[in-house]
């Protein structure tokens, strides 16, 4: 587990993965798989910092490598940088792997790793994590194996922060990225933005023995149902996101299987705060005590969920705050909250799309329990094509999708605070944005963990926001393909499954 | 004959066809300004779609101002018309491509597969027509009839997700998913294309089939081939010879738009079968909001569906001899 104080060294890191290796068995190396995922299109990109969906995380955790990387347990541990240390959270030493070489044979110097993580602030590049790498106030090459990054502020999650996709390293001075130059276990054979990417071994990858396969395919099948057929019928030996519905059947096929990856994404109820109806304390309360969460869990997510309590810290977060009291479906509360917000018999449209996962059925359910106790709500289907920008967050009545974010600081800071740009239901609490600043300063973890623990009872108490569940993520793979584990980020082990997967033969 | 006679027996069709062709032009410009109009209707635009859900107002204007969506429709329409009159479709706002290169790219896909869906269901399509013609009202028309019917109306995912679960998923035959090796063998390259041509064909023979069967029952009910029976021509040469180069028009027509569909409505199989062509593309773009490159798809599938529709009409008019006369 990583310290504020420095992330382990050496190779004791590997450990959280290393004893399932062994409990199935000898890694095998060579062979050659094909991997279908969600999104392809003339986007698809090799520039980390142009990184924006599961398709591109996967293709750049294939061909470039992270100063940290994340574990099964959402923390950091070493990747190029064999330890990252801090005295005040605000200025920190990268110390680098030595010996480690770029495809081209270019060995990892300081210079790259300043190059890379400066990038970002560029409006030039127009990379997707400007917005967080805005607190680098510099970065400086103290030694050739050594680097300073100082912050703008305080941040004790910098180690986790580098670990994301749009951070891998790429060599100092690059601009053309139409071929890629990474450190990561594979080698960029072919790359058909669109179609496909192919990637082969990288015989001089700095984690002896890795990779396994000689060769991945990285192909894109938007289609679920083609996705699982695909699967089934031998055509790829992977896909990412497989629907709850098509389990049954993965399961049924004798030589498939699939991989449950318990994450913090969950599709939430968005009640705007500064509308004048929905803004009413009242009305959020009863609410949330409206939703059927056991019911969700079963019926639309087939029990691969976890039931949620309207704040999004899901219980695999180190800072989880298992002390709050599960909120329960309760329809006599709901009424009472209902009538007393004097809303009950308005008709209230709420905005329901397939872009926001299983909204539109769980819009239907709410509806249904709403009108049994005298609320009607107009469930308004609208198409995932432009949903988040036209419809999301605009009218009072929406639902929202959140991907889980790799710190409880990012989830706060992008949803919830009052300034944030995405604080989806206009929440606005000067004490709990006062308290997001405090806990980056504290030095000290238990205070930390306390902090965000209150923070958990504010969204949940007063916050605009229903969630009802975590949704897990569900992969399918071919029995031979051996090594998955959940990693909670993403799919296919948060999208890093090139390194650790092997194939039986 | 003399040259003077036959230079006035091709006045008449030239003067049509130049007529056809101007027709399809002034139809190509109304539709390009349809298209433009269309798609400045989507909600949201490239910029927002690019910087994703996160993004602050002040990034947006930006981009916008970069990507030139600032500007005046009315400009950036004549801008554009220009450019595709020029053949040059402009810039990609999402892959940072010229357009004609990634249309470019995706082309051969497309022409790939809908000429061996052409080179298979064409044939088949004809064989039914004829064989349901020649008999009509027996057996074996009434049988073709109930087959092709059924095969109209089976809509088209449905037949591959049906093909999918048999051959790919149970019997494991055929790949569920179109790729193509680089550099594949014969074998590798039919077996790739199997499913989607076969999906295609189903609803192309079904039309197909019909429209020629409509087509030569019209003119085996005219006068002239009940005369050439009399004299005793055998049906072989009377459907060859005589009944076949009469209904040619029609066939044409249909096979004019059986083609175009080929070419930009093979969405539904793309789709299902993951298969990099110009009609998902399009649909890329579209999700994107990468309108230069689905103003140029949109345009190029217009194209093609006119340009075919013109050769049908003109081979029609070459065939008949009462439009031959103008």
């Amino acid at each position: 587990m990583l310290s504020r104080r420095g992330l382990l060294g050496g190779l004791a890191a590997g450990a959280v993965l290393a004893p399932a290796d062994q409990l199935i068995g000898k890694p095998r190396v060579g062979g050659r798989i094909r991997v279908a995922g969600i999104v392809a299109s003339t986007a698809d990109t090799i520039d980390p910092a142009k990184g924006g969906n599961s398709s591109d995380y996967m293709r750049l955790f294939l061909l470039y490598s992270g100063l940290t990387q994340y574990d099964g347990a959402l923390r950091a541990q070493p990747g190029l940088a064999e330890a990252i240390e801090t005295d005040d959270n605000i200025v920190w030493t990268i110390r680098l792997r030595r010996g480690v070489q770029f495809h081209n044979g270019k060995t990892l110097s300081a210079d790259d790793v300043v190059y890379s993580l400066l990038r970002h602030k560029d409006p030039a590049v127009g990379s997707k994590v400007k917005a967080v790498a805005e607190q680098f106030a510099s970065a400086r090459r103290v030694g050739p194996l050594e680097v300073e990054l100082r912050l703008t502020g305080p941040n004790p999650d910098i180690p986790i922060i580098l670990a994301q996709a749009q951070f891998v390293i790429v060599e100092n001075g690059r601009r053309d990225f139409s071929v890629a130059n990474g450190t990561g276990p594979f080698v960029l054979k072919s790359f058909a933005p669109g179609i496909r990417t192919v990637v082969r071994r990288n015989p001089n990858y700095w984690k002896p023995g890795k990779p396994y396969l000689d060769e991945i395919e990285l192909i894109a099948i938007p289609d679920e149902l083609s996705r699982v057929n695909a699967l089934l019928s031998g055509d790829v030996q992977m896909v990412i996101s497989v629907s709850p519905g098509s389990v049954k059947r993965v399961k049924a096929s004798s030589s498939h299987l699939i991989m449950e990856t318990k994450s913090g994404l969950y599709t939430d109820l968005v009640m705007r705060q500064d509308h004048p109806l929905t803004g009413n304390p009242d009305f959020v309360l009863g609410m949330k005590h409206l939703l059927d969460r056991d019911l969700i869990k079963r019926a639309l997510f087939r029990g691969y969920a976890t039931i949620a309590n309207d704040q999004p810290i899901s219980p695999l977060d180190p800072y989880y705050n298992p002390g709050i009291p599960q909120r329960a479906f309760d329809p006599e509360k709901a009424k009472f909250y209902l009538k007393r917000s004097g809303l009950l018999g308005t008709r209230l449209p709420v905005y329901v799309s397939p872009a926001a996962t299983q909204s539109v059925d769980m819009g239907s359910i709410l509806q249904e329990h709403a009108a049994q106790i005298g609320l009607k709500l107009a469930v308004n289907r609208v198409p995932s094509d432009g949903y988040w920008s036209t419809h999301w967050m605009r009218h009072p009545l929406t639902f929202g999708n959140i991907n889980q974010r790799p710190t409880t600081d990012l989830m706060f800071s992008l949803f919830f605070q009052s300034k944030a740009t995405e604080n989806e239901a206009a929440w606005k609490n000067s004490k709990f944005d006062r308290m997001l600043i405090e806990a980056r300063q504290t030095r000290d973890e238990s205070v930390r963990k306390a902090i965000y623990g209150e923070m958990q009872w504010m969204i949940h108490r007063t916050g605009g926001i229903g969630i009802p569940v975590f949704i897990s993520l569900l992969d399918g793979y071919d029995r031979r393909v051996r090594g998955l584990q959940p990693v909670p980020l993403g799919g296919l082990m948060g999208y890093t499954f090139g390194e650790h997967v092997w194939l039986d033969a | 004959m003399s040259g003077a006679a036959s230079a006035s027996a091709w006045r008449g069709p030239a003067k049509l066809v130049l007529k056809r062709t101007g027709l399809a032009l002034v139809t190509l410009v109304l539709v390009s300004a349809v298209i433009f109009t269309i798609s400045g209707l989507l909600p949201g635009d490239a910029a927002q779609e690019l910087l994703g859900q996160g993004a602050t107002p002040e990034q947006i204007a930006a981009l916008r101002q970069e990507m030139g969506l600032d500007r005046p429709a009315v400009v950036r329409y004549f801008e554009w018309l220009r450019g595709i009159a020029l053949g040059d479709p402009g810039q990609s706002l999402v892959a940072n491509k010229p357009v004609a290169e990634i249309i470019s790219e995706r082309l051969p896909n497309t022409l790939t597969l809908a000429g061996l869906t052409t080179l298979f269901s064409v044939p088949i399509a004809f064989l039914i027509g004829i064989a349901s013609a020649v008999s009509r009202g027996k057996g074996t028309d009434r049988a073709l009839n109930i087959a092709t019917l059924a095969m109209v109306a089976l809509p088209e995912f449905l037949v591959a997700t049906i093909a999918v679960l048999v051959f790919s998923v149970k019997l494991l035959w055929l790949p569920s998913i179109t790729i193509v090796p680089q550099d594949p063998t014969l074998w590798e390259f039919l077996r790739a294309y199997a499913m989607p041509v076969m999906v295609l064909g189903v609803g192309v023979i079904a039309q197909l089939g019909r429209m020629i069967r409509a087509a030569i029952i019209a003119e085996l009910d005219r006068p002239y081939v009940e005369m050439a029976r009399l004299k005793g021509v055998s049906q072989r040469r009377l459907i060859f010879r005589h009944v076949l180069p009469n209904a040619v028009g029609p066939i044409v027509n249909a096979m004019a738009l059986s083609l175009s569909y080929l070419f930009g409505g093979a969405i539904i199989v793309e789709t299902i079968f993951s298969y990099p062509g110009l009609a998902s593309l399009m649909v890329n773009a579209v999700t994107s909001r990468d309108m230069p490159l689905l103003q140029a798809c949109a345009m190029l599938f217009c194209a093609t569906y006119l340009l075919l529709v013109l050769i049908a009409d003109t081979v029609a008019i070459l065939a008949n001899p009462r439009l031959r006369q103008g």
